[in-house]
């Protein structure tokens, strides 16, 4: 079946559809990671969008089991490609990616100049769109859901207090959109993780912990208030925190910081980032719009890490307290392990 | 670091090709930028690397211990590079580094350190390393005898592999299924290398490549990783190969690449190296199979894939930078730390040439045999595979004509037999079973297979329509898939021109996507191109590219596509030279080519660079964009044969006009203007049948010169001798015969066979050089020895050529290069052929001269007035032009030369005199000098005679002489003492083969009578056992000659160490 992929500024993608035969709208998004749609569909930091992959070729592998995912469903609102391969090859294949999308009533097209769409989202910063199908012109809605007008923790937090592990050190780990596999990462080192809703208070909530995690997730900052309000009594305890991502955006916000939009969001697994302490740079798995304006926190913080090609900000970390943030993904899924270390770095700091 | 040494590779092998004169090239640029005084040692003249240009010294010379130490006593460097010049500069800077020649000059190895490389290239030591630090290398061990490889066979079981290490290519590797097998392979491999792995063999399992950078400070990246299509147990250099992988997902991706970073950090490799895993497709199960620590065949790929380029930041790590310090190359902002992103996907399919090998084998497995490759672009799998199959010119129109085979076994021919299996109604799983190839590939050769099928004529096919309804959509999803004009064509019964007007109505054309490293993230000045059918709109900037400056002229250069035999890294020169010159020119240069082995793939060599086919329908695609002077006269046969057809189409082409070219490339118009010229030709007819071929050749006498005029696969070029013969070449191409006439002509005995390259201009001839062929008439130019200037030649022949020369040149209206070939007889000369272009030979007698006619002839070209009076003939020096041979990597071929040519590359050197010239190139093939004794067996009473002033001065040197039976009853008359052995035929011991095998003989010299089949094929084994043995062998009387001559005259001390400046004053 034909469809076609409208953005707000009237520009049209025609392309045909191999998901699920409905009509989406969202905010439009690309990632040029060469690997990895399955973490990324499921990836909640994507919440409310459209994600666009940019390697023209998607879907080669097929869809393993719900254990490799980095949610329990796909949070994507819907799949832009410009092939999709229809006869996957993998052992741990356990359906077509378009099966898996038809299941989950995700609509994705195919046959999309990705590229020039690319360009597009690039030169407008993002954008909204809608997924159309042929099918579905008659009850044409006109409105397009812009994620960022709202607070999305919501809808991709968990409500009730979860955990994990059974380490002696306790890690809150308050989700905001988490990705499975920083529970995986910390689990596996050894520790607790008590996963925590976004506006969870856990100082209040009688919950014994050593340290504090504030993960992933989608959305403007400056909308996930409870967070940063919560983020800013754990900080006043010189209890340990690390963030990543919107977690780091949301420690600086706590800490009298600001975050700003960037011209060029980083969206792919290709971010080279240095490490100021060691002096050694890495690659690393990004998907961010929003950045840390490191001149805004006080002198008390000091740069962690940057942005190789940008120079923007890609970590914070307190001079003298157990405080830090990076803005990549050391946990991978989809991308580089490089900055797995930083894992370790944290735990060292527990008490 | 003041100045730097660096080692090439020498001639193109199999194995070890164009990718080095990509990668030395990009070091020297690395250390011009620098300021560091570069001196190169590569005497492969026809390279890039060895142009004026990029490094300030330059010495033609052999890169072995002897000849590298030389140049260290004489230049003094501060630093050498080794990992840019492949195996040889590698295995070469290895050896001296055991005889502490570094130590001893002070000379600081850059890059990866000595003690790391040996890890890497002795197998032994580089299990032990990876286990140190829990990664799995394939069971296995190690041996140094059969009998140790027996042992280890009997604790793994069958089937095995047998690899070499310190090998090129995987030379002496293969899988062995029975004892037997290993017992052959093996005996045979130890006489090359002292030891050898045999371990398990991963059958099926995936082969995965990474490229991966690690700087001074540890930072480590890999900018590729690759797939190989066709599974363990076929060599990566002779796998289809996809970048980035297509069948891995994020974990393996990961996990594979994780693994690299950990390895080459725990080596110590510093700069650039690749890495191969072997990966369970059954589980994430894997092996760590090899790591090159230096630029390889794969980096230069990567590098073209990605445009990354890897050899130039590999050269800045070495020199002491980091990489979060270096720059994208092509986005000049964002940092060189990165890895690139692919929105495209890059098919690289291997370019075999075994129809040119008598009694080669055809199939393929762990050794190189391939001659080059060629890359494809697209945005999917069937589109660059496609692609890629066109760009090989190898008749093929895409996966069409499927060739029908009992077997998929490995051959150069597999693609073609699956997609006709798959036509048949295979089904995958069936042929996965049988290659290994993964479902992922063949589910889509499939879909273009069938897709293909539904468009041939067939009343029960329902696509099948007359071409005037053909929907958009069918040529749209056929142009998607990767389909020529040209099969649409046939399929509807039309011509290509009527599918591109319909396209072109329909609005059905390939849009520009641009090579970016970064997938669009950020935006990006390239000017690195391909095109593509998946697309909406070609890239907005693509214009804007011009600087403003600029504006005025376009001009298109097309490039030489894949190096097969005749066809190699010359023209590549030769393209590079007239880019750059049409540049200075002030002309906005576009390159088309899609090798990725060359120079002029680099995107910063050209304004613009397309990434794409030569193929008549692509350059139309091209110039539709680009409009333009097409410039064909550089690439060789390639481009020269598009001549007539873009002209015919109404594109500009600057030089020689295509006119003249059918009139010099068109047999009976050429000779036609010859009569009219009074020049002399050899007797010749096109013929259609056996009777009239039989008949022609008794007219004329034999023997006599066959020449198909449609190139099948072993129906090549050959000399007859009698009738039999004749009739038994023709046999071969008889069912062709009918369509595709034969061409028979005198083939002239004891000739001496003349080049001239020159430019000419508006008819009138600007330079010329004069270039002498050290064997008779009936070795192939591409397999002669060249002299230049001639030592040999009458005047009065010299005044002769250069009168025809004058002659055809005013005729044709010669504007632009030229290459004619002669034969001289008794002072009588016969043009053999004329060829409207830049010829094999133009870089030698550039260089040798010191007047780059390429230069000169793309001047004239864009109409420049150039006077001068150029001395090319009364030089101080003389250069000798010797050919390289790869007859070691191609199993059963006999390598005797003949009319049809067999050699994959070319060096040259200078001397004084004949002689030092010859030694030194001689020396640079790889010859080894002899020392105490040599095998004659010299077949004929001719050849013995000939040689027997030879013979003398061999015994006078003190060598022990061996021969057979006659030759040594000859030798004896003569009063030349020899000790006889017995011919393989004679069944007695010992016989040569023994001799040869116990490593007595330091030389053969086996010259058999032309068209002679008795005792061929003792002829044959011992030639074929020199080649495997590695024992030097000599086929050609005038070589033997001119080599005895040598040897007499020089030892190895005489060779002077002078640098090309030393000799010509440009």
């Amino acid at each position: 079946m034909q469809g076609r992929l409208a953005l707000s500024d009237g520009t049209v993608f025609l392309g045909q559809s191999f998901g699920s035969e409905v009509t989406t709208s969202g905010e439009v998004v690309f990632n040029t990671g060469m690997v990895g749609y399955p973490e990324s569909l499921t990836d909640p930091s994507y919440f409310g969008q459209i994600l666009s992959l940019t390697y023209p070729l998607q879907g080669n592998y097929g869809v393993p089991k719900r254990q490799f995912w980095e949610s329990k469903k796909i949070q994507v609102k819907g799949l832009i490609v410009q092939n999709y391969i229809e006869n996957p090859s993998h052992f741990e294949s356990k359906k077509t990616l378009g099966e898996w999308l038809k299941q989950e009533k995700i609509p994705a097209l195919q046959g999309i100049d990705t590229r020039a769409l690319t360009a597009k989202l690039r030169e407008h910063g993002v954008m909204l769109g809608r997924i159309e199908l042929e099918s579905s012109s008659k009850n044409k809605e006109l409105s397009i859901y812009d994620p960022n007008s709202e607070n999305m923790l919501p809808y991709v937090s968990c409500d009730k207090v979860e955990v994990y592990g059974d380490g002696r050190k306790n890690i809150v780990l308050i989700d905001c959109g988490v990705k499975e596999n920083i529970v995986r990462s910390l689990v596996k080192r050894g520790v607790k993780v008590t996963k925590v809703p976004w506006d969870f208070n856990p100082i209040t909530s009688g919950i014994e912990f050593d340290g504090v995690f504030i993960s992933n997730g989608p959305g403007d900052p400056k909308q996930a208030k409870e967070t940063v309000g919560n983020v800013r009594k754990i900080l006043k305890k010189n209890i340990p925190i690390f963030g990543i991502c919107l977690g780091s955006q949301i420690l600086s916000l706590a800490a009298g910081g600001n975050t700003y939009k960037l011209k060029y969001g980083h969206r792919g697994q290709n971010q080279p980032v240095l490490d100021q302490t060691r002096k050694i740079a890495i690659q690393t798995a990004q998907n961010h719009g929003f950045a840390v304006d490191m001149k805004s926190l006080g002198r008390d913080w000091s740069e962690w890490f940057i942005n190789l090609n940008d120079g923007t900000n890609e970590g914070i970390k307190h001079q003298t307290k157990p405080f830090m943030a990076v803005q990549f993904h050391p946990e991978a899924n989809p991308g580089p392990f490089d900055g797995g270390y930083l894992f370790d770095e944290f735990i060292k700091c527990l008490k | 670091m003041k100045k730097i040494l660096i080692l090439g590779s020498g001639a193109l092998k199999i194995g070890e090709a164009g990718e080095f004169d990509y990668s030395g090239s990009q070091a020297l640029k690395a250390l011009k930028e620098e300021s560091v005084e570069a001196v190169l040692i590569n005497p492969n003249i026809a390279t890039i690397q060895t142009s004026k240009s990029l490094a300030n010294k330059i010495y033609f010379l052999p890169v072995t211990p002897y000849f590298v130490t030389k140049v260290i006593e004489k230049e003094k460097p501060d630093g050498i590079f080794l990992s840019f010049g492949g195996q040889t500069a590698l295995n070469c800077g290895l050896a001296l580094d055991k005889k502490d020649i570094f130590k001893k000059y002070g000379v600081k190895v850059l890059g990866t350190p000595i003690r790391s490389i040996e890890v890497t290239e002795d197998r032994e030591l580089f299990a032990k390393a990876l286990s140190k630090i829990a990664v799995k290398v394939p069971k296995g061990g190690f041996a140094k005898t059969v009998k140790e490889a027996e042992e280890i066979a009997e604790n793994l079981g069958f089937p095995l592999l047998v690899r070499s290490g310190f090998s090129l290519g995987g030379l002496g590797s293969g899988v062995v299924s029975n004892k037997e097998d290993l017992v052959k392979m093996v005996s045979i491999t130890l006489k090359h290398v002292p030891q050898i792995t045999v371990e398990e063999y991963l059958k099926h399992w995936k082969e995965i490549e990474y490229e991966v950078v690690r700087d001074n400070n540890g930072n480590k990246i890999t900018v590729c990783n690759m797939e190989n299509l066709d599974p363990m147990g076929v060599h990566t250099g002779e796998s289809i190969v996809v970048a980035p992988s297509q069948t891995l997902n994020n974990y393996q991706y990961h996990f594979l690449r994780r693994l690299s970073l950990q390895v080459i950090e725990h080596l110590g490799i510093l700069g650039e190296c690749n890495i191969q895993f072997a990966l369970n497709p059954r589980n994430n199960d894997y092996r760590v199979i090899e790591v090159n620590a230096r630029l390889s065949r794969s980096s230069a790929l990567a590098s073209k894939a990605t445009g990354y380029p890897l050899a130039y930041i590999a050269a800045k790590i070495a020199l002491g930078y980091n990489l979060p310090n270096l720059k994208n190359r092509i986005t000049l902002s964002t940092s060189a730390f990165f890895e690139p992103a692919l929105d495209y996907i890059v098919v690289k399919i291997p370019r075999w040439d075994l129809q040119k090998f008598v009694g080669a084998y055809e199939a393929i497995g762990s050794e190189m045999k391939s001659v080059g490759e060629v890359m494809a672009i697209g945005r999917s799998f069937p589109e660059a595979l496609q692609k890629a199959i066109r760009m090989l010119e190898i008749g093929q129109d895409g996966l069409s004509n499927g060739v029908d085979s009992s077997t998929l076994l490995p051959t150069s021919q597999r693609l073609f037999s699956i997609a006709k299996e798959f036509s048949k109604g295979e089904g995958v799983e069936k042929i996965y079973q049988e290659t290994g190839i993964d479902p992922w590939f063949l589910h889509q050769i499939k879909e273009m297979a069938e897709f293909e099928d539904s468009l041939q004529p067939s009343a029960f096919s329902p696509l099948r329509q007359s071409f005037s309804e053909a929907s958009n959509q069918t040529i749209a999803k056929a142009k998607k898939l990767g389909f020529s004009d040209r099969v649409i064509a046939k399929a509807f019964n039309t011509t290509e021109e009527q599918v591109r007007k319909f396209r072109k109505k329909h609005g059905i054309i390939p849009k520009v996507k641009h090579i970016d490293t970064l997938a669009a993230e950020f935006p990006a000045k390239t000017n690195y191109l391909y095109l593509t059918y998946h697309g909406e709109e070609s890239e907005a900037n693509i214009k804007s590219l011009k600087s403003p400056k600029l504006l005025k002229d376009q001009a298109i250069v097309l490039g030489s596509g894949p190096y097969s035999i005749g066809s190699s890294v010359e023209f590549d020169w030769c393209c590079v030279t007239a880019a750059q010159t049409l540049r200075q020119r002030g002309l906005e240069t576009i390159i088309i080519n899609c090798n990725p082995e060359t120079v002029s793939t680099d995107y910063d060599l050209a304004d613009k660079l397309y990434f794409e086919e030569l193929t008549f329908e692509r350059v139309s695609d091209i110039y539709d964009i680009e409009k333009g002077s097409l410039v064909l006269g550089f690439g060789g046969q390639v481009p020269n044969n598009l001549a007539l057809k873009c002209y015919k189409a109404g594109y500009k082409i600057i030089g020689t006009s295509p006119i003249s070219i059918d009139r010099a490339e068109d047999r009976h118009k050429f000779s036609k203007i010859l009569d009219k010229l009074n020049i002399e030709q050899p007797a010749w007819m096109s013929l259609k049948s056996l009777g009239d071929a039989l008949e022609f050749a008794r007219k004329i006498g034999y023997p006599v010169l066959i020449r198909p005029s449609y190139v099948l696969s072993g129906s090549a070029m050959n000399v007859a001798y009698s009738s039999s013969e004749l009739k038994k070449y023709l046999k071969q191409a008889a069912d062709i015969l009918s369509e595709h006439p034969v061409v028979i002509s005198k083939f002239v005995e004891g000739a001496k066979e003349i080049e001239i390259d020159g430019v000419g201009v508006n008819g009138n001839l600007l330079i010329y050089a004069i270039s002498e062929h050290v064997e008779n008439a009936g070795v192939h130019s591409g397999d002669a020895t060249l002299v230049l200037p001639p030592q040999k030649l009458y005047l009065e022949t010299v005044r002769q050529i250069k009168e025809a020369t004058k002659k055809i040149l005013r005729e044709l209206k010669i504007c632009g290069p030229f290459n004619i070939q002669f034969i001289a007889k008794d002072n009588e000369i016969k043009v053999i052929e004329l060829n409207l272009r830049a010829s094999r030979s133009f870089p030698f007698v550039s260089k040798v001269t010191g007047y780059n006619l390429v230069e000169m002839a793309t001047k004239v070209m864009l109409g420049e007035d150039i006077q001068g009076d150029f001395k090319t003939i009364d030089l101080d020096y003389v250069a000798v032009k010797a050919p390289q041979f790869s007859f070691n990597r191609i199993k059963g071929a006999d390598p005797r030369l003949r009319v049809e040519m067999s050699s994959t590359g070319e060096v040259a050197c200078f001397g004084d005199d004949l002689e030092e010239g010859y030694l030194k190139a001689l020396l640079a093939t790889g010859f080894k000098m002899p020392k105490k004794s040599v095998f004659l067996g010299l077949g004929g009473e001719k050849n013995k005679l000939d040689f027997l002033e030879s013979a003398k001065l061999l015994f006078g040197l003190g060598f022990k002489i061996y021969a057979t039976e006659h030759t040594h009853q000859f030798l004896k008359q003569h009063r030349i003492s020899s000790i006889r052995v017995y011919k393989i035929s004679e069944k007695k011991h010992p016989s040569v083969l023994d001799l040869l095998k116990a490593g007595h003989i330091d030389l053969a010299i086996n010259i058999s009578v032309g068209g002679s089949s008795k005792g061929e094929t003792d002829g044959f084994v011992i030639r074929r056992h020199c080649i495997d043995l590695g024992i030097p062998l000599i086929t050609n009387l005038q070589a033997a000659e001119l080599l005895v001559s040598s040897l007499s005259s020089k030892k190895i001390a005489d060779l002077q160490i002078k640098s090309w400046d030393e000799y010509v004053i440009p």
